[in-house]
Parts: C-alpha cells; structure tokens; sequence
C-alpha cells in the first residue's frame, strides 16, 4: 500500500431535522478519525431541491466530506450512513487518481506553452486547430 | 444517419459554405452547428465534477438524457468525463435520471 487515497463522500440529511445536521457531521468525522482517516474538509453545501424524491422528500440538505486514509474508513462510514435513516443518500467518490492525471495534464500544458514561442513552425502547420489536438500529439 | 454526419464533417473541413447549402437542401429540421468544438478543451478542463450542476445541466436536455457527442462536439475523452459525472449527480438526486 502506497499513497493514501482520498475521498469525497456527499451524503444528503432529512431537511425536516436541519437543526441536527451539524451534529450528524461532526459524528461521522469522528468515525473516520476512530478509525485513523484524516478529514481534510467538512462542508455543508446548503438545502437544494431534490432532482426526484427520495422516501418522499423533496428537499435535502446537502454534505460533503473530504477524507484521506486507507479505505476502511470509508466503509465503517458508509455502514452507519446506511443504517442513519436521517441520511437519505450518500455517494463515495475517490478522486486522488483524477487528480493525479489531471494534475498531470495541466503540467504537460503548461510545458508545452513554454516551449511553444520558439517552435513556431510546428504551430503553424497545425494552423489553429482544435485545442485537444495538441495533447494528443505528443 | 452517421454516414450523413460523416458528409456533414467532411464538408467543414473543405468548403463552409458549400456544405451549408447541402444541408439546407435534405436535412430539414435537423440541429445545424457551423463548428463543433470540445467546449472543455477551448476552457481547459481537466476534471468534470458531479457536483457543478450549473455546468451539466447544460448537457442534459429536456428529456434528461445525456447529449450526445455528435450534438455538443465534446472530445471522446470529455464525454467521458461528462458522462460519469452526469451518472454521479443523478445518483445523490442533483439531477434527474428523467423528467416528464
């Protein structure tokens, strides 16, 4: 096991016990900090409308979570969310290898912008074409 | 159908205007675009994320499915993106799988 990964967990709180979202959120860090995750971020995104009910509501507050650890924590934290009927729905995306690569692609651009003002022939036989035809061209 | 996009592509390559009058002459009521570009690529996206509804919901028509590449002349590796995204949101109800 090598670098830890990182999450981001939503999970959408019954509106009906707004009072309790802050408690509910401080529970859940608590979790994942028991079981040795990190949480790099908590915020409470506001209460939206639902794009279709869910158990018959149509309004959820929203939350999201930031997480690093070794993925254990994630499920200790999905097990409660399940069973808490307050929460609604939870999605649990890992976004440390989108991250890596886009981070990647941004320092390729900036790369190839730095080396572009000297080649100009290059430039101009592409001749203002579409964007992506110079990420693929390497 | 796609052997017609095929034409439509084609032409945008050689003749802008020659290739608009063509379809004027068969394709009635189908969606035209002079120049269909990967807006993400224009704006330098690297990551689509799920919770940027104001930025798919662009990409969803009435109906609630996804575009299609061939309407919003998103890359292949952008749709993707798109797509995966689109699927994240509807899950936690920031969008719709339909709507009627």
């Amino acid at each position: 096991m090598e670098a830890k990964r990182q999450y981001e967990v939503v999970f959408i709180v019954d509106p009906t016990v707004d009072d309790e979202v802050a408690r509910l959120t401080e529970g859940f860090k608590q979790i994942v900090i028991d079981q040795g995750g990190v949480v790099t971020k908590a915020e409470t995104l506001g209460k939206r409308q639902l794009a279709y009910e869910i158990l018959h509501q149509k309004e959820g507050t929203f939350v999201l979570l930031e997480i690093e650890g070794s993925g254990h924590e994630i499920a200790e934290l999905e097990r409660r969310m399940r069973v808490n009927d307050r929460v609604l729905r939870y999605l649990t995306v890992r976004v440390d290898e989108d991250r890596r690569r886009a981070e990647k692609l941004k320092a390729r651009r900036t790369r190839k912008a730095a080396k572009r003002p000297q080649s100009q022939g290059g430039q101009s036989r592409r001749g203002g074409g579409l964007d992506f035809a110079d990420n693929n061209s390497e | 159908m796609s052997s017609n996009y095929e034409d439509r592509q084609r032409g945008y390559d050689n003749d802008d205007d020659q290739d608009r009058r063509g379809m004027g002459g068969r394709g009635g009521g189908r969606r035209m675009h002079r120049r269909r570009v990967c807006r993400f690529c224009i704006d330098k996206v690297d990551l689509i994320d799920f919770k940027d509804v104001r930025l798919l919901q662009n990409y969803l028509p009435e109906r609630g499915k996804i575009l299609p590449r061939r309407i919003s002349g998103s890359c292949a590796s952008h749709q993707r993106m798109l797509a995966e995204a689109i699927k994240r949101a509807r899950n936690i109800a920031l969008l719709p799988y339909t709507t009627d």
